[in-house]
């Protein structure tokens, strides 16, 4: 067994994942006869640029690895992890992982991923050019879009945040039962907030751009809605309680198709904190309804070859023609249901476990012309929503209770009309599901799980003055 | 953790360009925890992290880097990355001497150190929590109990000679139910988190909390949707507390201040509150949640009045921006880890109890909503609007408390709410909470005792 294993430090992300596979298959291979051990690793360098009334409020680069080993002995699971590659740390990462495994109770369920056969589908998630642009350029950019957002309508009193940011990780997982896989990807982003001003009255917007790379980011994107999202709510008041048909933008929508992802998860199903438990094959949804979770379009901001298990990532139909098709299953939920893994497992880095997820949900769009415009013409009169606070505090995924804080502007004969805010809209989750009025043809990948397509949901409560 | 030398000779190299402040901020945190599910026990985990996080200010530009690596070299890679944006700034050697001893903390203040359980007593106490909340009713369905603790030690060493330290220990305990009846499910949730070890327990019943989530979760199954309007609202004294952390906590916080990002940029000496409102945050108090020995800038916590008989009398301050003011920070420097800058944060923040009877109020309440828990909220500064969400609230009909309402949110705008506070009861308690900025998550306290608001926006279903 070897103590000395310190060549890790201190390097970088660039250099290929043969090292951390080769890492994480010693670490393997410390396993003992009759325990299964997996062993994850990952690091990843970041830029962060804040921009602040022409200079740069702060600079962050730095670098970060991990490691988080799960042993299973005699079906119960133990996990560790730590914050450093460094040889010190791993025997000793690996021994606390097999003394928590001694605690947990023992579950026939319980168990690693086996290799299942099914091929990975390559997705190319990795672009050198982000990690080689000189940080002045970097820099440049996040003064650039703040100095043009601040010029860009007279409206703008403050620009209270403007950033770039990037990262660049790489992970490795091995295990006993002949898992092995490797990724890598790359990110940046570039997003603006600014506060709008007319009288005493502010409003706030936000906008960004994402991408693999560098030169796929655009300011003017990420200053244009910010700006768009603050300055057309001046004015807003506190609109009137009504029943009406709720029109959620792109962003929102996602952030919906999110939290009905949990209710979702075969590990909720089989726990009994679904709503759609024991309701697979019957009309959960409009007939309109069709949802797939596809990690492997290239597109999809979540797309990956490999779950957190490190088995070939897959497309899921979930719901179709509003009718329940199925759940996401890791190993365990999908032994615990008696169903193989969908690949479905997803992690929140080194410290964390992995769990069933969706990775790329996405509706069937809607007719063509189905764009923000086509929707609101189709709905008529209502209210749009840009914006929803209190998702945490407010919506259910248990029980599907639904009630959150919106900004928006009513639709009166199709079009945006007035502003309003300090409103609530609210609903169960069930109910917005077969409520469905329309989908967009808009599909466009934003950050998160879900793309964003505009949705009309009929039937909701809004509560104001 | 890192020799006094070590730390003089990083911050002298982080100087090396120029630039008129570094600090070295060190972490040692190890965590474990343990989780109930479904009837057994799942997973057992434990972590431990180590690092630095090196700042350097040059005029109003912050350089920062952080390291997992502890060793001389690589502090002084860390610092060397940090000091690029200071490049031009003058430069030349500066030597940085730190002080003999600066504030300590918590674990170095004369309390008793934090006891340890062993993880058989974690697990022995899942299992009582298990029981208890499924002995509570049969429409019990499902039961989630989750231990944790994690003891954090930090060094901060500045070249204006501080050298800080502090030792945090934490341990939580979470009990979530799952009930199920003909309407469908319900969910009910409680915790217990302290600024402690293992002694936590010494106060806390983990059998009690159990019983008040499985409670909450069964009276939730015969719940009517929520009314939709405006209506007064009642609060009960501990979890209400967050209305003032989003209602005028985050809006008080100087980094949304000085960016004029604030509805309360520019207000103190004015009255901002009804008079009834004495608000207070105070990062000393007891072993609350949010109490720490010295803040992550190394500030000895301290307490600070916001808002006395209705009139704003302060923000909260860290370090960078009370520099700018020409003053000294309030203590109020915190980060979720080596990995992050500082920011303006909230500790332990609680109204001041005033002398009215919990049960008046409500008899005094023709019609409205009794909200007995609360579940989160948020804030826009901005504009103040905020919302926070009810996890048991029940309706007041003639003055008494009636039927349990489904789950919903609250809306209203934070100075107008803290005008409609008319009634304010004697009956204090503390809830912990998690708060979210910026990306950074850190552990705080609210407080406050039953009282009433006027009106607010319930956004329920109900027309």
């Amino acid at each position: 067994m070897s103590t000395t294993t310190d060549e890790l430090r201190g390097t970088r992300p660039g250099g290929g994942t043969d090292e951390l596979l080769a890492l994480a298959e010693r670490v393997a291979g410390w396993a003992r006869t009759g325990e299964e051990v997996e062993v994850y690793v990952a690091r990843g360098t970041e830029t962060e640029v804040r921009a602040y009334e022409g200079e740069v409020e702060s600079l962050t680069s730095a670098t970060s690895a991990g490691i988080g080993i799960r042993v299973v002995t005699d079906h119960r699971l133990g996990f560790a992890w730590a914050g450093s590659l460094d040889g010190s740390v791993l025997e000793g990462t690996l021994a606390e992982a097999r003394d928590n495994a001694a605690f947990a109770t023992a579950d026939e369920h319980v168990r690693l991923a086996v290799p299942d056969g099914v091929p990975a589908v390559e997705v190319d998630l990795w672009d050198d050019g982000l990690v080689d642009v000189a940080t002045a350029r970097k820099i440049g950019l996040a003064l650039d879009l703040e100095a043009r957002t601040r010029a860009a309508d007279p409206r703008i009193r403050q620009v209270d945040s403007a950033d770039y940011g990037d990262v660049s990780s790489e992970a490795a997982l091995v295990s006993t039962t002949g898992i092995r896989s490797s990724s890598r990807k790359t990110s940046g982003y570039l997003s603006v907030s600014v506060i709008a001003g007319d009288g005493d009255a502010s409003q706030t917007g936000g906008g960004f751009s994402v991408g693999r790379g560098f030169d796929g980011l655009d300011p003017d994107k990420a200053l244009t809605d910010a700006v768009t999202r603050a300055v057309r709510l001046l004015g807003a008041t506190k609109g009137p309680s009504a029943r009406s048909t709720v029109v959620f933008d792109r962003r929102m929508a996602t952030a919906l198709l999110s939290i009905v992802s949990s209710a979702l998860s075969g590990e909720a199903v089989a726990k009994g904190r679904s709503f759609f438990a024991g309701r697979v094959g019957e009309q959960v949804g409009h007939p309109g309804l069709t949802l797939v979770d596809d990690p492997t379009d290239p597109r999809a901001y979540g797309a990956a070859a490999y779950d957190a298990e490190g088995l070939a990532c897959r497309r899921n139909a979930l719901i179709e023609g509003g009718v329940l098709r199925g759940f996401l299953y890791d190993t365990v939920s999908g032994s615990r249901a008696g169903v193989a893994s969908t690949g479905s497992a997803v992690r929140g880095g080194y410290a964390g476990t992995p769990g069933p997820g969706c990775r790329a949900l996405t509706l069937a769009p809607g007719p063509e012309g189905y764009d923000e415009a086509g929707v609101l013409a189709a709905v008529g009169e209502g209210l749009f929503v840009q914006s929803l606070t209190g998702l945490h505090s407010g919506v259910n995924p248990i029980s599907g209770d639904f009630s959150v804080g919106a900004e928006g502007l009513m639709i009166r004969d199709g079009r945006l009309a007035e502003p309003v805010r300090e409103i609530t809209v609210a609903s169960t989750l069930q109910r917005m599901l077969l409520s469905l009025e329309a989908v967009g043809a808009d599909v466009e990948w934003l950050p998160g799980i879900a793309a964003g397509q505009t949705l009309a949901i009929g039937d909701m409560q809004i509560s104001g003055a | 953790m890192i020799d006094t030398a070590v730390l003089e000779r990083v911050l002298s190299e982080a100087l090396r360009n120029g630039g008129d402040f570094a600090e070295v901020f060190a972490e040692d945190r190890s965590s474990s925890s343990a989780l109930l599910d479904d009837t057994r026990v799942e997973e057992l985990s434990s972590g431990r992290e180590r690092g630095a996080g090196i700042r350097v200010v040059a005029g109003e530009t912050t350089g920062f880097a952080h390291t997992a690596d502890l060793s001389e070299q690589g502090l002084l890679r860390a610092a060397e990355a940090a000091s690029a944006v200071a490049r031009g700034g003058g430069g030349g050697v500066r030597t940085v001497a730190l002080g003999p001893d600066g504030p300590r903390g918590v674990g170095r203040a004369g309390r008793a150190a934090p006891t340890t359980g062993s993880k058989a007593d974690a697990l022995e106490l899942l299992g009582r929590a298990d029981e208890a909340a499924r002995a509570s009713g049969k429409g019990i369905s499902q039961v989630q109990a989750g231990f944790g603790t994690s003891t954090r030690r930090v060094l901060i060493a500045n070249s204006d000679g501080l050298l800080a330290g502090d030792e945090q220990a934490r341990t939580r305990f979470s009990v979530s139910c799952v009930a199920l009846g003909d309407t469908g499910m319900q969910t009910g949730y409680e915790t217990a988190a302290r600024t402690l070890g293992f002694e936590l327990f010494d106060e806390v019943s983990v059998e009690e909390l159990a019983r008040t989530a499985a409670s909450q979760a069964l009276a939730k199954l015969s719940a009517r949707p929520a009314p939709s309007g405006e209506l007064p609202v009642v609060l009960a004294g501990g979890s209400g507390g967050i209305l003032f952390h989003e209602a005028c906590g985050h809006g008080l916080e100087a980094d949304h201040v000085v960016k004029d990002a604030s509805v309360y940029a520019g207000k103190v000496g004015q009255l901002v509150a009804s008079p009834l409102v004495t608000l207070v945050d105070d990062g000393t108090v007891g072993s609350e949640w949010g109490t720490f020995g010295v803040d992550d800038e190394g500030r000895p916590a301290q307490r600070n009045v916001l808002i006395e008989d209705g009139v704003l009398t302060d923000y909260l301050w860290d370090y960078l921006r009370a520099r700018k003011e020409g003053r000294v920070s309030s203590g109020n420097g915190r980060r979720q880890s080596y990995r992050d800058l500082p920011m303006v944060r909230m500790t332990n923040t609680f109204l001041l109890p005033g002398d009215a009877d919990a049960d008046e109020i409500v008899a005094q309440t023709p019609r409205g909503v009794y909200v007995a828990k609360l579940g989160g909220g948020q804030v826009n500064t901005a504009t103040g609007d905020f919302v926070f969400g009810t996890s048991m609230a029940y309706l007041i009909e003639d003055g008494v408390i009636t039927e349990p309402l489904r789950d919903a949110n609250l809306i209203g705008n934070g100075p107008e709410v803290l005008k409609r506070i008319d009634a304010v009861a004697s009956d204090f308690s503390m809830t912990p909470g998690t708060c979210g900025k910026d990306g950074q998550s850190v552990p705080v306290g609210c407080g406050q005792a039953t009282m009433r608001l006027t009106g607010v926006t319930i956004g329920g279903t109900a027309e």
